[in-house]
């Protein structure tokens, strides 16, 4: 037999060497434009992050116009202090006191010093009869039982109520720094054309400052209704108090049914079921388990939430103990299936190893698995943390409080936490709160990174010495 | 000689010996998996028992909460559809932004980018999965707002609108579409890739005509879950989609000048249930019940959105060995 080749198609069915140079050339090009492409939209996501970044960076900075009721110069001066050579904060603790006598009302000072007390051994503006009096009634003030305030604190009440700052416009980083002055004659000139928008001042008493709205005093302040004294701390004290609450909860139960899963199930329906179950659990939106938290931590387990089983604690349930595990119950999906995972990484010899020598399942897992799977199940219960603490919309529906300056001190506290702070600054209109929402985003931001890169190094340390 | 103890046996004694403490350990891990059911049971039955308790109110009726158009609860008009259509409306503009965006990220990361290139890009990527959403919110009423009243104009764009929310939301997705869409289309195997080269493909022709298509089912159930994900997106919509539901009269109302007008803003599903219960909520009020209803319908569709990705998988899955 013999074998035939196919029949040859015409000439004209190939190409000529011209027209395949030019089908290559238009391929390659349409290839380079089209990858030109993917890299341009890929660059929208990330020029997105960037602009995102700079956004916040640029809101949290800048110069401010700032009217002083008193200048701080003047309240040194008053002092007795060369303002040249002495700031407002050198001044002593008696000296900003004295300056508070000479400017609030005695009403005000009463209230301030029954809040806390100025001195430990004497008292400012109460009279000793009536501190008494007002001591020994069936509600005594906070002031009878705690320490006196201390200097910073004073000095942040001279800043509220003596020098009583009002910024009435803000600039953003970029601009100030480029073009600071821009800012200072928009400003002079807006003093002339549209008047009614600084009804209470002439340009004169215009100050124009740099301000850092991301300072030190700014996360160690409480909340305040002046945004120039405003600050994070009891956001920050608040979240700390959550995230707690919630890896308490999360992690032992979260790790239990893992190993549960991972380790002594069978492949029967049950435990199918469950499966599935926590796979779905893992996409059910973030605000359904705040309705959960609402209508079963909040309201059917109040007496619990609300600490009154175990005395009177808190008038409702909205409280840390409900918001805690609201987000507990939250990141219970994530903790189990990333500690799976952990969990399936493990060798199979090391089991087989463990039972070989007649141990138990349970103390196989105890002492060969779970030790090998724990740096895994940390990064990501770090993970599961990073997510629950920029979470917002579950604590509101628990009922964060919007605006408290008490910090959270019990588990049966009210409380706010950092991204409510920053919900509630954002969606009010004065100018001022934006930067402060911008300057509570940087700290969380800051915050987040330092446990993602904690996770990434974890997870690198571990796995380069398991393999 | 024999054994000094008989192997059986002592078999039978070591399995059938009483291990309390073992006992306890495994039960109560069982219970801990088990929690997640209760979790399960305890969300369906609350939403359930308060939208119950809202359908039977005198003022709602379960008709007309499904048909009509207006949602205004001081009134005790209760119709879904503006709820809805501000939920549908920025999750389509999110999806429009996020899916070639994304798609693109994944194809030129995963077929073209060299691994420098792509030890940027990628980590970049990451970033924008670990921000809090209220940061997005905050972004899209400081920048994205004011830029589109800037570009359109002052007048014609609303202080909320659905445009903003929609831009926000997409770019939080992009993450989660270019990254499922990426391992989707690494699982594609190589030979796959080298048959084509062989061939005389182009790399474009690679990416679009092979690896695509080999990766479909996984990119099409990516872009599922993103969507899931947009409907349940809260403090963006809420913030900067304002929080009026953009009632409307199928017959009246223009379509493109007023129910799809994306320069106006538009309470979502989410939006109204936060805004609701930031207030101080009174138990068993129609406004506490109401909020249950709508979290049961979003429940719903989260769950049948994420079964339908879970079953695009299933379903489509090529195997390669």
């Amino acid at each position: 037999m013999t074998v035939q080749a196919p029949e040859r198609p015409d000439v004209g069915f190939f190409p000529t060497d011209e027209e395949y140079v030019e089908l290559l050339d238009k391929r390659t090009r349409r290839g380079a434009v089209v990858r030109t492409g993917f890299l341009a939209l890929l660059s929208v996501a990330v020029l997105g992050l960037v602009i995102l970044l700079v956004t916040i960076v640029d809101d949290s900075f800048g110069l401010v116009a700032v009217v002083n009721q008193n200048e701080p110069e003047a309240v040194v001066a008053a002092a007795g202090y060369d303002p040249a050579t002495t700031a407002l904060s050198d001044l002593s603790k008696e000296d900003l006191v004295t300056s508070l006598q000479g400017t609030i009302s005695n009403g005000v000072g009463r209230r301030l010093e029954r809040e806390q007390r100025f001195f430990e051994d004497r008292l400012v503006f109460e009279s000793q009869a009536k501190w008494d009096e007002v001591c020994a009634s069936d509600e005594p003030p906070s002031g009878c039982t705690g320490g006196a305030r201390d200097t910073s604190s004073v000095l942040l009440l001279v800043e509220e109520r003596v020098i009583q700052p009002d910024v009435v416009a803000v600039n953003g980083m970029i601009p100030s720094v480029l073009d600071g002055q821009g800012f200072r004659d928009r400003i002079e000139s807006e003093f002339i054309t549209v008047p009614e928008k600084y009804p209470d001042y002439t340009f004169d008493q215009v100050r124009f400052q740099w301000r850092a709205w991301l300072s030190w005093k700014f996360i160690t302040s409480p909340s305040s209704s002046t945004p120039e004294i405003a600050g994070i701390s009891t956001a920050i004290l608040g979240s700390v108090w959550l995230v707690l609450i919630a890896v308490l909860f999360a992690v032992p139960v979260g790790v239990g049914a893992a190993i549960y899963l991972e380790e002594f199930a069978r492949p029967n329906r049950i435990n199918d079921i469950i499966q599935t179950n926590i796979n779905n659990l893992a996409g059910v939106p973030s605000i359904i388990y705040g309705m959960l938290g609402l209508a079963v931590f909040v309201r059917v387990l109040e007496p619990i939430t609300s600490g009154s089983l175990f005395g009177d604690f808190a008038p409702n349930g909205r409280t840390v103990m409900s918001a805690g595990l609201t987000l507990g119950l939250m990141s219970l999906p994530v903790v189990i299936i990333s500690s799976q995972e952990a969990l399936r990484a493990v060798p199979n010899s090391l089991r087989q190893a463990g039972m070989g020598l007649g141990a138990t399942r349970w103390q196989t897992v105890r002492s060969q698995v779970l030790p090998v799977a724990i740096p895994g199940i940390m990064t990501g219960t770090i993970l599961a943390v990073a997510r629950a603490i920029g979470e917002t919309a579950p604590l509101i529906l628990v009922g964060a409080a919007g605006f408290i300056t008490v910090s959270p001190s019990s588990p049966f506290s009210q409380f706010t936490a950092l991204p409510i702070q920053i919900f509630q600054w954002t969606s009010l209109p004065q100018p001022e709160w934006r930067n402060l929402a911008a300057a509570a985003s940087l700290v969380l931001l800051i915050l987040l990174l330092t446990l993602n890169a904690a996770a990434v190094i974890l997870r690198n340390r571990y796995s380069r010495r398991l393999t | 000689m024999t054994p000094r103890v008989d192997d059986t046996d002592m078999a039978t004694q070591l399995r059938t010996t009483k291990r309390p403490l073992e006992r306890a350990v495994v039960v109560s891990l069982f219970l801990a998996g088990a929690i997640s059911i209760a979790v399960t049971l305890g969300i369906l039955w609350e939403l359930g028992k308060e939208a119950l308790l809202f359908f039977q109110d005198e003022v709602v009726s379960i008709g007309d909460f499904f048909t009509t158009t207006v949602w205004q609860p001081q009134a005790g008009s209760f119709g879904i559809w503006p709820l809805i259509l501000g939920t549908l409306y920025i999750t389509v503009i999110a999806l429009v932004v996020a899916v070639p965006v994304g798609l693109s990220a994944a194809i030129y990361l995963s077929e073209y980018a060299s691994p420098r290139v792509r030890g940027i890009l990628k980590p970049a990527l990451e970033v924008l999965v670990g921000i809090p959403t209220v940061v997005f919110g905050f972004f899209a009423l400081t920048f994205i707002t004011p830029l589109l009243r800037g570009v359109f104009g002052v007048n014609t764009v609303g202080f909320f609108n659905v445009l903003s929310a929609g831009l926000v939301v997409g770019l939080l997705i992009v993450p989660l579409i270019s990254s499922l869409a990426e391992d989707a289309m690494a699982a594609v195997p190589d030979s796959l890739r080298q048959a084509a080269y062989g061939l005389g493909a182009s790399r474009l022709e690679v990416a679009l005509r092979v690896v695509v298509p080999a990766a479909l089912s996984g990119i099409a159930a990516g872009v599922v879950i993103a969507m899931s994900r947009a409907v349940g997106e809260t403090m963006v919509v809420t913030l900067a989609a304002g929080a009026s539901p953009r009632n409307f009269d199928l017959g009246t109302d223009s379509l493109f000048g007023t129910i799809l007008n994306p320069f106006e803003g538009a309470q979502t599903i989410t939006g109204y249930i936060v805004i609701t219960a930031s207030g101080d909520i009174s138990y068993d009020t129609i406004d506490y019940n109401s909020i249950f209803a709508l979290g049961l319908t979003l429940f719903i569709m989260t769950l049948t959105l994420n079964s339908l990705s879970r079953r695009i998988v299933k379903r489509f899955r090529q195997e390669y060995d």
